[in-house]
């Protein structure tokens, strides 16, 4: 790896050098390392792009990293991965997309994730999204994540796009069983010109299945977001949707939210607020003795932590 | 010492140009505990708010020290030891106590003075330093983490206004205490606005503001027994 390499590393992924435990790294389409464990299997798809991670029942305490970089302009590429979670195990994934694009072609990674949580499994998964480089091509990322939650499976994602990305087109499915709780947490700050969209389905099948998900954004300059959270319940189930943005300068956002009860415990909830900086936030943090600008600063990156 | 001198501060609405501050002068020396009383709509908060820089004056002075500071901004006046107390603060998504009170002080306060801080205010701080300063906190919760966030700057001049306002009376005893504590071992000049009988007891020193002018100051003692006289007895315009 090259040190642009190493730096999108560091930062989608958080890592200096190689990880502990299992870990497969993908730059400019082509592994750059990989190592399987004796509880995690990293297997090549033999059918298309992509990998089969296998996660044998009750792994306890265990991480799989899977950082994907691109660093070569004009790079296309759509990469399939799925995740066999087995029965009663408890892992932390942590997925992540650099790219670094100093040329005038647009580079693009698409990833469609999708993960199959056993009976009483928990999974952490955190996917750091991020561009640099000074081209005038595009960074492009568009993820696809499904997952499949059987009985009492504990699924919390947590999705990061802070800056850098161009175009985002972010689509999330999710199916619970019974007793089954899906926790998302979503961070998106665009700026420029970015375009972000994010759709989300959760389908709550099972009794006592609950979902909650948080989205809060940032749309700076002439940036747009779209979101498009959707819940259903088809049994005694519950969720909550909170979807929270900060406008800024020229920006737009659109939220467009649908819950769906298909059962009469079903007990959904969707709350969403699009709204400017409150001028007395910044008023009170500039008592404290911050700037203007550190005081806007430090609410977004409050809102955003 | 912290003295303001002809301050005047004109809002235009449908009667025409209206002077909520008149002309006000008032000196404030170092180290005293004033309070500001005064009938609500007489120009107690929008005289806080001008010491601090949170709205501009139409007209006249504000000097700390003998330094001219009407003309600096809210940040350069709290950077020279200016602090606010609002009396209605604002919630923050996803900034916590513990950020706030980090943000206040200017560096990264450890566990047991932000505990110090908290426990003036009568809350404990394993309860509340990992929350949110959202709407997850109540009313009263909300200004005593605000009161916690002034004290934190210790800085040479601290304004509350209405402290007491939204806080339950067991907290509220704490926070009396506090304020007296504050005052007998510290040189800060303190300037609260309060309607509060055993806030405005603490005082050196006590200011009537009404029709945006200082009607009446003077020490506790002269002041309390007219102010009491003045609340009891009916509205003026009601008797003519």
């Amino acid at each position: 790896m090259d040190k642009i390499q190493q730096e999108l590393l560091s930062q989608v992924a958080d890592l200096h050098e190689v990880p502990e435990g299992a870990y497969n790294i993908r730059a400019n389409g082509v592994s750059a390392g990989r190592r399987s464990t004796e509880h995690i299997e990293i297997i090549t798809k033999e059918d298309k792009p992509g990998i089969d991670v296998r996660i044998a029942p009750f792994t306890q305490n265990e991480s799989v990293h899977i950082p994907v970089l691109l660093t070569q302009t004009g790079l296309n590429e759509l990469v399939y991965n799925d995740f066999y979670i087995g029965e009663g195990s408890d892992i932390t994934i942590v997925a992540g997309c650099g790219i670094h694009n100093d040329g005038n072609e647009r580079s693009e990674h698409s990833g469609v994730h999708t993960f199959y949580i056993g009976k009483n499994a928990r999974v952490r998964y955190v996917e750091k999204h991020y561009g640099e480089g000074e081209g005038t091509g595009e960074r492009v990322m568009n993820p696809q994540t499904v997952a499949y939650l059987d009985e009492g499976a504990v699924c919390r994602m947590e999705t990061t796009q802070i800056r850098g990305v161009d175009s985002t087109k972010r689509t999330t499915r999710v199916e619970g069983k019974a007793g089954s709780e899906l926790i998302i947490v979503e961070k998106l700050l665009t700026h420029g010109k970015q375009h972000a969209e994010s759709r989300m389905e959760v389908v709550m099948n099972g009794e006592n299945a609950k979902a909650q998900i948080t989205s809060r954004s940032v749309a700076q300059d002439e940036s747009v977001q779209v979101f498009y959270p959707s819940m259903e319940g088809n049994a005694a189930c519950f969720g909550h949707v909170q979807c929270d943005s900060i406008i800024m300068d020229r920006a737009r956002v659109r939220s467009i939210p649908e819950i769906s009860a298909n059962c009469l415990d079903a007990q959904l909830i969707h709350e969403a607020a699009i709204g400017k900086i409150a001028g007395d936030q910044i008023l009170k943090l500039m008592t404290l003795g911050l700037t203007e600008e550190e005081a806007e600063q430090e609410i977004l990156n409050g809102f955003l932590k | 010492m912290l003295e303001v001198k002809n301050l005047t501060f004109s809002v235009e609405d449908d009667k025409g140009r209206q002077n909520i501050l008149n002309d006000l002068s008032l000196q404030i020396p170092t180290g005293k505990l004033v309070v500001i009383t005064g009938p609500n709509g007489g120009g107690k908060t929008t005289l806080a708010k001008a010491i601090m820089g949170l709205i501009p004056v139409s007209g006249g002075q504000v000097l700390l020290d003998g330094q001219d500071i009407t003309a600096l901004s809210i940040t350069e006046r709290a950077r020279l030891g200016i602090g606010y107390g609002f009396q209605q603060p604002p919630r923050f998504k996803g900034i916590r106590v513990r950020d706030l009170m980090d943000l206040a002080a200017g560096r990264k306060l450890n566990q047991g003075e932000c505990c110090n801080y908290l426990t003036e205010v009568g809350l404990c701080a394993k309860d509340y330093l990992d929350r949110e300063v959202d709407t997850g906190l109540s009313g009263g919760e909300v200004k005593r983490i605000e009161i916690a966030s002034v004290l934190a700057r210790r800085c040479g001049v601290m304004i509350f206004d209405e402290p007491e306002a939204g806080i339950d009376l067991w907290s509220f005893s704490r926070l009396t205490e506090t304020f007296q504590d504050l005052h007998k071992n510290s040189d800060a000049t303190l300037i609260i606005i309060s309607h509060q009988e055993r806030i405005i007891k603490l005082a050196d020193e006590i200011v009537l503001v009404a029709e945006g002018k200082v009607q009446k100051k003077g020490p506790c003692q002269e002041m309390l027994p007219c102010i009491l006289q003045d609340t009891v007895t009916t509205c003026s315009r009601i008797t003519e």
